[in-house]
């Protein structure tokens, strides 16, 4: 198992990480904590990648608020976010997800960024930009351009980042004062992929959900959503496994996946107080 | 000679005491020295092409763009490979009627497993090797696969090897008494369908081999992660078309073997007959995709099984058919009938009952062939009886602690046979039994369940008694004509400082062979553990044994070094007898110093012992012998089997919405005889626990209808890690075996023979007020929740 | 192949304490490149997917796979292997804890394992025993159970912070 690279490039900055990115055309890779990536090129799954590592490019890692909203920089460690306490009193679906994304020694290397360009629709943090209604800030040859969330995840591991493009950024709207966020899943083991999870965004505009583990993509579920915001439960978890096609797998089917999905939205408004 | 073990006050009393593993001190500084941690000169690295296919024939192999890789020496096909390494059949023939067709290291004409090596690509790198490996361009047609295990004798299955007629390996029927008339007139009869999942030991350390073919010497040296040296180099020897002595095989550190290691493999023979080829040093380190294709699986059981019980929970009979597929070909030279035979012997074991049946069917399939792995057969056979003996008390209304203490071998009973014709020397179910309701404190812990009931909250109690098959004789392999030693032997000297080396034919895995046999010497000769050094796993150097499966290495190996150590120490005190002007009766080592067995006042040291002997040997009288390496083998002889018996208990919580066991704690008692080190046989049990639970909660590989492995990888094939893991609490009751002077019996396998039943009686305990059962391991959370008839689809 | 990428990339890195300098393939790990070029043979590749954590080695301070990182990306960094914190005393209390506690069997994810005990227990508070196996969840062992390495670790940390 030892991977076959076809060339690697540290980046200095951003333009010249695009640059390579350019150069490098359809064999180009973003490298950054490589937790996924790396795993991938070793399985030789990925063979003859030029990898351009931008992981030492400074000013795209740390969170900051600006303007009402909280701006995540995209090599921003899951350990480091978990700690932030911007992060801890804005996005705490963030803080929550760092707590089941595999272990200690990948979330000292895993960046939210590699992690949502992955897009590994069993992942926590796509579902949680989902429910969190964030925007996608990406860098290309001919400039910057920002795509909301809803737009962003297109497949399993497909985004809307097109080729030669990095993602810099995600933003997302401070909390509000009442705002309640919660992520629940169920996993076999500690720190395994979720058989199914849900992040919940309550805020007084209404409900966001969503779901990871369901789908090729993380799923918004509008028709629960609605369910909630009119204080039905039961017709919300129906809606809920009604607009849900999770896979089987070796884990677990489809059927308990969405199965799984309708407990843990109860268990969810249990616990948040059970009213929109 | 003897050990008075009744009396803890003795003089070097260090057999029965928890003392530090001579080998744990470096292996924490990373001064191990694993097989993939040798580098040698010239040495070049092998890199098996496997076959992507279930089943096919191989009609081409182009190795041009192979070879044409920077680095890529040699690319060799199976006929290349054929011309020096003969082919094995791996059958036994005491297992009546088994049969395998020939296997070659390297596939000829036919791959019959997905993961079976088609071609060996040798490189000066791993990372080569793998370009060229990917570059081999390997022809197949398909062929039809044979995957399904209770299918595999119908008419319309296709014959997976043409040769052997039909898809039956083997098939062996025990009958005693009348069980069809037992059963017809039984108070209540209880039957049940079982599943185990397909295992896979997943040794940290992959398999590992390095060999060198020094062609001047005629000298092939095998670095080995192995339990079994001397069997390698037999095997190695014979189908390499070498005499034994020529072949020498070292196995050094080893990062976890559990019976994975035990085992002929094709790629490492193959490795072997490379370096013969090549003349130079070939390493080969499994990576960890191919490690879930080609080490061995084990535990693919399906079994239909019935109790009869009386009306006051009497055990009146068992039924059991067994079924299990053992993938393309029985693996050499162990057989891969062993597992469905020790079914066979293994079902009801712990129970006084008369009357039984009990049938296991081996079948071919195109999958990874499966072998011997940790607690062969127990954890189905004791799955088994063990759900069958908690159904038949629901049944009747009984405490699962009652039915058992009804049906239990009487703890006075003994010696005596069992119906599946085991014969027992001297179990303690009872007190053993008495000890494990006292430690988990059963009382408090069924209140504890009703409490939690009340509030929803849905915990479960499960007890499983077993017994446990140690330190095998010859009637386990040597009899079916397998050259696998039964028997092990140890050398200890003392060198002129008084210090001793001991060399013993059991290896070390990590189980702590080293301690346990240094406790053992320095005791038997009197000297402090630290005065001992072990040498083992070299066939050129320690005396022939078996090495270390089954739970033999206290057993079989202590005794051996036991009895050398008490004939060095008796030839100690005849040379000190002889200096002092003593008789040798009153004189007696402790502490490493010849001192009067009476007074226990020094005389003469050991290192002043050694300088005269060694140095000075002028000044000894004429014609002393003076023999300071002492040489003992060992064997059972009165039992085939020393078996040991136990019994745990699990306390669990089930959620019954999402179906996710939590394990609470764990219990275990266990009668292993003799206990040499205490921390040790804790440990052992712990470990094995774990494994057994992991087989209860996750293990399971998936095969597709087309013979493809679904998830062989680490992140899919789920093994117990930490986090899910409860604290154990263990207890022992000691019934040393009578056939050796040191009483030990085998602690290895007991853990993971008895956890699954244990859960899975546990679980049943927490589902019965609802009215759902499970049977099929793993119990995953949708298995929970489908037997609960939660899920809608 | 440009100017820019390349096949082998020369790096200078600190490990345990000293310094080194290499070139390395670019689909080289870390953990390939202290075993096979350094010859720091203490971490192990076992599963090379980053599950396993037999490959558990110290960068920069933090504990991380060692199979999941080049070691191109470790130009400039300062890495500690269970060789060098051997060396320097780190983490004695925590090694005789694992032999005292019989913490290991075969030993071969014992390096892997210490450096992420060792993480652990430079938190400040004694850890519960679910944190303990919480952290080590990513460390597999065949062996032990588990038990007796969350005991080592728990008295290890009690003893600590006794002394402190």
């Amino acid at each position: 198992m030892k991977a076959s690279a076809g060339g690697y490039a540290r980046a200095s900055d951003l333009r010249h990480a695009l640059d390579l990115l350019g150069q490098a055309g359809d064999a180009g890779r973003v490298l950054v904590g490589g937790q996924s990536l790396i795993a991938a090129m070793n399985m030789r799954l990925s063979t003859g990648d030029m990898l351009v590592d931008i992981s030492r490019i400074s000013g795209l890692a740390g969170v900051t608020q600006q303007d009402g909203r909280l701006r995540i920089g995209a090599l921003t460690r899951h350990a480091d976010l978990g700690g932030d306490p911007l992060v801890g009193r804005h996005a705490p679906l963030l803080a929550q997800a760092v707590g089941h994304i595999a272990h200690a020694a990948i979330r000292n290397r895993g960046t939210i960024g590699g992690a949502l360009a992955h897009a590994d629709p069993a992942a926590e943090f796509p579902a949680c930009v989902l429910a969190l209604d964030a925007t996608m800030h990406l860098e290309g040859p001919d400039g910057a351009r920002d795509v909301a969330v809803g737009d962003f995840f297109i497949d399993v591991f497909e985004t809307a980042i097109a080729e030669g493009e990095i993602l810099t950024a995600i933003s997302l709207p401070v909390a509000e004062p009442a705002e309640v966020q919660i992520l629940k899943e169920v996993a076999r083991r500690s720190g395994d992929y979720a058989l199914a999870g849900l992040c919940l965004v309550r805020r007084a505009a209404g409900v966001r959900l969503s779901a990871l583990g369901v789908g090729s993509v993380p799923v918004l579920a509008q028709g629960a959503m609605a369910a909630l915001d009119a204080g039905d439960i039961d017709a919300a978890v129906t809606a809920l496994r009604a607009e849900l096609d999770p896979q089987s797998d070796t884990q677990a089917s489809g059927g308990y996946r969405k199965h799984i999905a309708g407990v843990l939205l109860r268990r969810i408004w249990d616990e948040i107080g059970g009213t929109a | 000679m003897t050990i008075p073990f009744g009396n803890p006050n003795r003089p070097n009393s260090y057999i029965g005491k928890t003392v530090p593993r001579p080998n744990a001190a470096r292996l924490v500084e990373g001064r191990g020295r694993y097989v993939d941690d040798m580098i040698l000169p010239r040495m070049v690295h092998v890199v098996y092409v496997r076959s992507p296919m279930a089943h096919a024939r191989i009609t081409g192999i182009d190795t041009a763009e192979a070879l044409a890789v920077k680095g890529v020496l040699r690319v060799f096909t199976g006929a290349d490979i054929a011309k020096v390494c003969t082919p094995w059949v791996a059958v036994l023939a005491h297992l009546k009627g088994l049969k395998s067709p020939p296997e070659h290291a390297i596939a000829v004409d036919r791959a019959c497993w997905v993961g079976e090596p088609v071609a060996a690509v040798v490189a000066t790198t791993r990372a080569a090797a793998e370009d060229g490996a990917a570059l081999v361009d390997v022809d197949y047609d398909p062929l039809p696969v044979t995957g399904d295990m209770m299918t595999a004798l119908d008419a319309d299955t296709p014959v997976l090897h043409a040769d052997m007629g039909d898809n039956l390996a083997f098939r062996r029927l025990h009958e005693e008494g009348d069980v069809d008339a037992v059963m017809a007139s039984a108070h209540k009869v209880v039957s049940a369908r079982f599943k185990t999942a397909r295992h896979t030991g997943v040794t940290l350390e992959p398999r590992s081999i390095l060999v060198d073919w020094n062609a001047p010497e005629g000298q092939l040296t095998a670095w080995h992660a192995t339990q079994a040296p001397h069997m390698m180099q037999t095997v190695l020897a014979e189908h390499l078309g070498l005499p034994e002595g020529r072949v020498r095989v070292i196995c050094g550190d080893v990062g976890g073997s559990y019976g994975i290691k035990v085992h002929v493999y094709p790629d490492e023979v193959a490795t072997a007959a490379i370096a013969k080829i090549m003349g130079r040093p070939v390493k080969f380190i499994a990576d960890r995709l191919e490690s879930f294709t080609t080490d061995i699986h084990a535990r693919d059981h399906e079994i239909a099984g019935r109790i009869a019980v009386a009306e006051d929970g009497e055990i009146l009979a068992f039924d059991i058919d067994d079924w299990t597929a053992i993938g393309a070909y029985s693996v050499y030279p162990r057989t891969s009938a062993i597992e469905g035979n020790q079914v066979v012997n293994l079902c009801g074991g712990p129970y006084d009952f008369k009357d039984y049946r009990a049938q296991t069917t081996v079948v071919f399939q195109n999958k990874t062939p499966t072998c011997q792995y940790r607690a062969v057969g127990h954890p189905i056979a004791v799955a088994v009886t063990e759900g069958l003996v908690d159904m038949a008390a629901a049944e009747l209304g009984m405490d699962p602690v009652a039915i058992r203490r009804r049906n239990m071998y009487a703890d006075d009973c003994y010696p005596v046979t069992s119906p599946a014709k085991m014969r027992f020397e001297g179990l303690s179910h009872h007190a053993s039994m008495d000890k494990l309701v006292a430690l988990m404190d059963y009382d408090a812990l069924r209140a504890d369940q009703a409490e939690a009931r009340k509030k929803g909250i849905h915990r479960g109690i499960g007890i499983a008694s077993f017994i446990e098959l140690t330190n095998p004789s010859p009637f386990m392999y040597g009899i079916g004509g397998a050259r696998i030693s039964a028997q092990d032997g140890c050398t200890v000297r003392m060198d002129p400082d008084g210090s001793l080396v001991a060399l013993s034919g059991v290896t070390e895995q990590g189980q702590g062979t080293e301690a346990m046999l240094s406790q053992i010497v320095a005791e038997g000769v009197g000297v402090p553990p630290a005065q001992v050094r072990i040498i083992t796993g070299d066939t050129q150097v320690t005396p022939y044994g078996g090495g270390t499966w089954a739970s033999r290495g206290a057993g079989i190996g202590g005794e051996a070094a036991l009895q050398a150590a008490l004939a060095l120490k008796a030839a100690i005190l005849e040379v000190a007898a002889a200096m002092l002007q003593a008789q040798a009766g009153a004189l007696d080592i402790r502490d490493g110093q010849v001192v009067d067995a009476d007074t226990g006042q020094d005389r003469l040291s050991l290192a002043e012992l050694g300088r005269i002997v060694y140095f000075r040997g002028d000044t000894l009288p004429k014609g002393l012998p003076r023999e300071l390496v002492q040489t003992r083998h060992f064997i059972t002889s009165e039992y085939p089997f020393a078996f040991t018996n136990g019994v745990q208990a699990s306390y669990l919580e089930v959620d019954t919405d999402t179906g996710i066991v939590t394990l609470l704690k764990h219990w275990c008692v266990e009668d292993c005889g003799r206990i040499i080190n205490p921390q040790l046989v804790d440990e052992q049990i712990r470990g094995g626990i774990v494994q057994g639970l992991g087989g209860a909660l996750f293990e399971e590989i998936h095969y597709d209808a087309e013979g493809q492995l679904l998830n062989g990888s680490m992140a899919d094939y789920l093994v117990p890690m930490a986090g899910e893991m409860p604290d154990m609490i263990i207890g022992h009751v000691e019934t040393p075996t009578l056939e050796s002077a040191l009483g030990a019996k085998g602690a290895g396998e007991a853990g993971t023979a008895g956890a699954p039943a244990a859960v899975m009686n546990a679980i049943n305990d927490a589902l019965r007020p609802l009215g759902a059962q499970v049977t099929e391991m793993p119990f995953t959370p949708e298995r929970i929740l489908r037997a609960l008839g939660r899920i809608e689809d | 192949m440009t100017d820019v990428f390349r096949d082998k990339i020369d790096i200078a890195l600190s490990v345990n304490g000293e310094p080194v300098e290499a070139r390395v393939p670019a689909g080289r790990h870390l953990i390939d490149f202290l075993r096979l070029d350094l010859g720091l043979t203490g971490a192990h590749a076992s599963c090379e997917h980053g599950v396993c954590g037999a490959c558990t080695v110290r960068v920069d301070g933090d504990a991380v796979r060692g199979c999941l990182m080049l070691a191109a990306q470790a130009d400039g960094a300062e890495v500690w292997t269970i060789e060098g914190l051997s060396d320097s005393g780190a983490i004695r209390d925590l090694q005789d804890a694992f032999v005292a506690r019989n913490a290991l069997q075969c030993g071969f994810c014992t390096p892997g394992m210490l450096v992420a005990c060792a993480d652990l227990l430079t938190r400040d508070a004694v850890p519960a025993r679910d944190e303990i196996r919480e952290h080590l969840s990513g460390n597999y062992c065949r062996c032990t159970g588990y038990e007796a390495i969350v005991d080592a670790v728990e008295s290890v940390a009690k003893a600590r912070r006794g002394a402190a």
